[in-house]
């Protein structure tokens, strides 16, 4: 029997009920446009325009700070107000650029206008994708096209189309393949046209079948591509899992998953990368999620990237009583906000406001070894032990345990009746851990 | 932002189960046995069970009280630690005993360790087995007060006997057949003598299924429990496969109380999946050993106790293969 999921998880409550039958509006922002520097992995982008120029839609504002960095591009014309450090979702005050919109959606030349990618190289689309400014757009921020040039290429042989969406709420994912399933389809045929020996595969989770349904018609015909069903379970579509569900590899730490043949891109992304190379327009909109108890309308929004997300949640009817919590992203792995003046980036999925905090209800207690941690680890852990190992700041018995496999998906803290904040402190040590190496590379570097 | 929000790492969102409703949950499954034992014994096993419930709540408030401990949320598990000890004891048993037992089980076997989860001793069998030791005559005697109709109907055994049903069978000849003896569907029923709730197999068995359907515990230690100790019955006992004898092994004693709800303790019982099956093996093949070789007829407390102190050491041998290191680990074993 094929297996249609992976050992472990959970099944938080999904309440995407909230938003997914709604159609995902346009939504024009008013207020100024803000950039921050850093919306993805790697180095910060480097601003290449001063306070005072006029800026086009579509203009490359930021260049690439290195070689894993990404460019970014403006959503509006308008003028560059100025330079300064702004709040972000993490929380830290990151250096961006603001842009004053005015509203005429003046376009650089040659924005969305069609172009044959059959027409281009390998190495031309690749260079489009890095200009465009696509990194993953289901929360990591990778640089896509550094994903998409693999050491061999002959070695690829699945590209997935990661349309599982597992995090609660979020529905903007499942919008795209309804309302952009065309899209998804041509920005796979691009990616499949850099390796050969690659067929695509969009995974989806079979609480969507319309979206099922939908995107098997569209890849009718379409020999290179299959729809494949995964069973709903989060974090069904984490990269390690959905590999192993898909082709039965599994990867660990210390592998990328080209290592098992594969290529992950989430559909929000394939869909930017189709709109680089074929409509020669680079990621300057995205898909956002505004939901949750304590939104009065919820629904999901096209946006334009840079777009306070106070003016989400006001488009979305405003709050109908006080929040008590905000997230931006899932309730698994979207960071608490404590402030709304912050603008969407290429990574923001969602914004969700609850009346309540379920953290409330569960009080913190002495673990009582009751193995739910370890049974709902998709990683195969034993989360007990990593925090016991945490705790006390063994960071040798935390990698002897096998800490540096967490993948942060929260399932463990999620389960724990005992209220233990497994996930973060887990986190925490591997993100210590993480940073010593580093530094440790990066001396060992300078000593030669 | 005028409003104060909470700000946390995620997860946001928690399953809802607490300690606090497992623990609720293990009382609620044991109500069953709790109810046969009262309607057997009469009200004098409840008042048993009451006063365990009751000393073991008051002895932990009382450490709580003098220890400082800062204010906890409570979470029911010394209801569960004086329930246990309740239906380990025989209906006739002086009131004082229990008051003690719970006593012993709450401060010296849990809080001395450390408190909830640090004990390394189930609580409730470290206090039976105590007081078996100190008090052995107490805790085995089985006297039913004459003319109790639901004794007395048990087969070929008059109403005053002392004897539990397995202390019997292990007196008869190879050649004696068990039903000759005594019903193993009295046994089964519980309508022999014995402790107060350890007679029904079957009120135990729904309060099992009970922790089962609420996903409080998996079966893998009851069933490793159970079927290892019946394959050791069936291969040693000497019998052959003799099916009364050996329904009448698993249904008798302690072992059904023992394996639903004494060695899935959580605290004291392995939490590795591979860990739990191989204790629940250990536990039987124990048991089996003990009921053969020992003198006494039970065995479950002390091979539950035994192997409680193996636990560490049985996660150690048991430790999950991580997800993508599975076959890293072989290489690592082979070289
Ligand atoms: S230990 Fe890491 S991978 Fe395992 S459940 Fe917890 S957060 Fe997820
Ligand atoms: S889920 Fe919580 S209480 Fe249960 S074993 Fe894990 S850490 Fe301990």
């Amino acid at each position: 029997m094929r297996k249609d999921t992976f050992r472990g998880g959970v099944h938080p409550y999904e309440g995407k009920k909230l938003t997914e039958d709604r159609e995902a509006i346009t939504y024009l922002p008013k207020g100024d446009l803000v950039f921050p520097m850093s919306q993805h992995i790697g180095a910060p982008a480097k601003p290449i325009v001063a306070p005072g120029d006029r800026v086009l839609m579509g203009q490359t504002i930021a260049e690439a700070g290195g070689f894993v960095s990404s460019p970014i591009a403006c959503s509006v014309s308008g003028h560059v107000k100025e330079i300064k450090p702004v709040l972000t979702v993490s929380g830290s005050m990151v250096q961006a650029i603001v842009v004053e919109n005015d509203g005429l959606y003046e376009a650089v030349e040659g924005l969305g206008e069609e172009r044959d990618p059959a027409s281009l190289s390998r190495q031309e689309i690749r260079d489009i994708i890095r200009d465009s400014g696509i990194v993953g757009m289901g929360g990591a921020g990778f640089p896509t096209f550094i994903k998409l040039s693999p050491k061999n290429d002959a070695a690829i042989d699945t590209i997935i189309v990661n349309g599982s969406e597992c995090e609660p709420y979020l529905t903007s994912d499942y919008r795209v393949m309804l309302q952009e399933g065309e899209r998804i389809i041509g920005g796979l045929k691009i990616i499949l046209s850099l390796f050969d020996n690659a067929r695509g595969v969009i995974a989806i989770e079979d609480n969507k079948p319309r979206a099922i349904e939908h995107m098997k018609e569209l890849a009718k015909g379409e020999d290179r591509i299959t729809v494949r069903k995964v069973k709903t379970k989060y974090p069904e579509g984490a990269e390690r899992q959905l590999i192993s569900v898909v082709t039965g590899r599994k990867i660990n730490s210390s592998m990328l998953p080209a290592d098992a043949g594969c290529i992950v891109d989430n559909v929000d992304t394939v869909v930017a990368v189709y709109m680089a190379v074929a409509r020669r327009t680079p990621l300057i909109r995205r898909l956002v999620t505004v939901s949750g108890d304590a939104i009065t309308e919820p629904r999901n929004f096209i946006v334009k990237t840079g777009t306070n997300y106070n003016e989400l949640i006001e488009a979305a009817g405003g709050f109908n009583s006080n929040p008590v919590k905000m997230i931006s992203g899932g309730t698994m792995m979207g960071l608490a906000l404590f402030d709304t003046n912050i603008p969407v980036t290429k990574t923001s999925s969602a914004l969700l406001a609850f009346k309540e905090d379920p953290l409330d209800k569960v009080p913190t207690q002495p673990c009582i070894r009751c193995g739910r941690c370890v049974a709902a680890c998709p990683q195969h852990l034993v989360p007990q032990m990593l925090m016991d190992a945490a705790e006390k700041f063994d960071n040798e018995a935390f990698e002897a345990v096998n800490g540096m496999e967490c993948v942060e998906c929260g399932c463990c803290a999620y389960v724990c009746p005992s209220g233990r904040p497994l996930t973060q402190a887990i986190k925490q040590t591997r993100r210590s851990i993480l940073d010593e190496r580093k530094k440790k590379a990066a001396a060992a570097a300078a000593a030669k | 932002m005028k409003e104060l929000v909470n700000v946390s790492a995620s997860p946001h969102d928690r399953s809802g189960r607490t300690t606090a409703s497992l623990m609720l949950d293990v009382v609620i499954a044991l109500i069953p046995a709790s109810l046969f034992g009262v309607f057997q014994f009469g009200l004098k096993a409840l008042l048993v069970l009451v006063t365990s419930v009751v000393s073991a709540v008051l002895a932990e408030y009382l450490w709580n009280h003098f220890m400082k401990k800062p204010k906890a949320p409570y979470e029911c598990s010394a209801v569960v630690t004086g329930l246990l000890l309740g239906l380990n004891f025989p209906a006739s048993i002086p009131l004082w005993i229990p008051v003690v037992g719970s006593a012993f089980a709450i401060i010296v076997v849990k809080q001395m360790y450390g408190g909830l989860g640090r004990n390394f001793m189930n609580p409730a069998l470290g206090a039976r087995c105590f007081l078996v030791i100190c008090f052995a005559g107490r805790m085995t005697d089985f006297a039913v007060e004459k003319g109790n109709a639901v004794i007395n109907g048990f087969a070929g055994v008059d109403g005053l006997s002392r004897a539990t049903p397995l202390g019997i069978i292990k007196d008869l000849s190879a050649t004696t057949s068990v039903g000759s003896a005594v019903s193993v569907s009295d046994m089964f029923f519980g309508f022999t003598g014995g402790v107060i709730g350890e007679t029904s197999a079957l009120a135990i068995l729904i309060g099992g299924l009970y922790l089962v359907i609420r996903k409080v515990i998996s079966l893998r230690i009851p069933l490793a429990y159970i079927i290892s100790c019946g394959l050791f019955m069936l291969v040693f006992s000497g019998r052959g496969f003799d099916a009364e004898y050996l329904i009448a092994q698993l249904v008798g004693g302690g072992l059904m109380l023992g394996a639903w709800f004494m060695a899935t303790d959580y605290v004291t019982s392995p939490i590795t999946p591979w860990g739990q099956i191989i204790y629940g093996i250990l536990l039987g093949v124990l048991t089996g050993l003990i009921r053969l070789c020992s003198s006494g007829a039970e065995g479950v407390s002390f091979t539950i106790i035994f192997c409680n102190l193996l636990v560490p050491l049985i996660e150690k041998m048991t430790m999950p293969k991580a997800f993508g290191l599975e076959k890293k680990s072989k290489k690592k074993k082979e070289a």
